[in-house]
């Protein structure tokens, strides 16, 4: 009884009508948060006593870098419910997801590089923050790869969860690497437990640029994965009457 | 604001370049991942809503 409502995530249709309902809250909150944030960190926080002005490219690089690492953990999650529980959401939800997390690796690393040149002079330096980063990228771009490569949908749904899970390794190394390993990457800006070494009109814009990118994220997700369950579930009754209303509301018939 | 002036602004301390460019990939990304599900979807729906009618007309 307590998991009913796990299993009803199950169900296609209630979690297509419930996104629906979500989705425009999740996008308004999207860009209040990631315009604020952009505008304060731009325009308003003081400048870096050391790095000057170059370090506002913080605002995006971070959020990006962090959003890449969560939903990599979140792909590993949603591996081990569709191995473990078999459910068929937890697939679409990994593959919707991938890419996603796949171009936020890929914004981290560039942001990164041009964050890097002026700071620390280079582009890039085969560092250990840095080359954990890039075969993040590369898990990313492996679980896109098997997806779309298995014909059998549940035979690459397996074979994307356990590369999800096994990758998931990466993440602790991607954290600590600045710790573990001498390295030119900074170390963490925020810590849950700590107060920031920032003054407030630092951190509050990363804060807001950080939760608009995760909402951001819910949001763009929600998209793939509403578009991804009409797909499958096309010659079900709900969503062909989905089909007739959107089209003749949009496209009115002559 | 921080900056004395709106050509400041753009400067950034000499490092103009540098922000502005990893601002513009960033948001440049960020609409790409927006609009691609949203295309994509019209897209689909289009294309179902023709299969649709010509089934029902058979």
């Amino acid at each position: 009884m307590a998991f009913q409502w796990f299993y009803r995530l199950g169900s296609p249709k209630w979690f297509y009508e419930l996104s629906g309902r979500f989705l425009p809250w999740l996008s308004g909150l999207t860009v209040l948060l990631v315009i604020s944030g952009v505008v304060w960190g731009l325009a308003f926080a003081p400048p870096d006593y050391q790095q000057g002005n170059s370090f506002r490219i913080m605002y995006v690089h971070v959020p990006a870098a962090m959003l890449a690492q969560s939903c990599y953990v979140m792909l590993a999650i949603c591996g081990v419910v569709r191995l473990v529980w078999k459910i068929k959401l937890a697939d679409v939800v990994l593959q919707c997801a991938a890419p996603v997390g796949a171009w936020m690796t890929a914004v981290a690393l560039v942001t990164g590089a041009i964050w890097g040149k002026p700071t620390w002079g280079s582009w890039w330096v085969w560092d250990a923050r840095l080359t954990s980063m890039l075969i993040l990228l590369f898990l990313y771009f492996g679980i896109i790869a098997l997806g779309s490569a298995i014909t059998n949908r549940n035979s690459a749904a397996q074979a994307c969860a356990i590369l999800a899970i096994v990758g998931v390794i990466n993440i602790p190394i991607i954290k600590y690497s600045v710790e573990w390993w001498n390295t030119l990457h900074q170390s963490a800006s925020f810590s849950l437990t700590e107060k920031p070494a920032m003054p407030a009109d630092m951190w509050l814009p990363l804060l807001l640029t950080m939760l608009g990118f995760y909402c951001f994220f819910g949001a763009v997700l929600l998209l793939r994965i509403r578009l991804e369950l009409l797909k499958r579930e096309s010659r079900t009754s709900w969503v062909q009457s989905e089909i007739l209303k959107s089209h003749l509301a949009g496209y009115p018939r002559g | 604001m921080i900056f004395s002036s709106i050509s400041d602004f753009v400067d950034m301390g000499h490092h103009g370049l540098f922000v502005w460019s990893a601002y513009g990939i960033c948001f440049l990304v960020l609409s790409i991942n927006v609009a691609a599900p949203i295309l994509a979807r019209k897209r689909y729906l289009q294309q179902e809503a023709r299969r649709l009618r010509r089934e029902t007309e058979k």
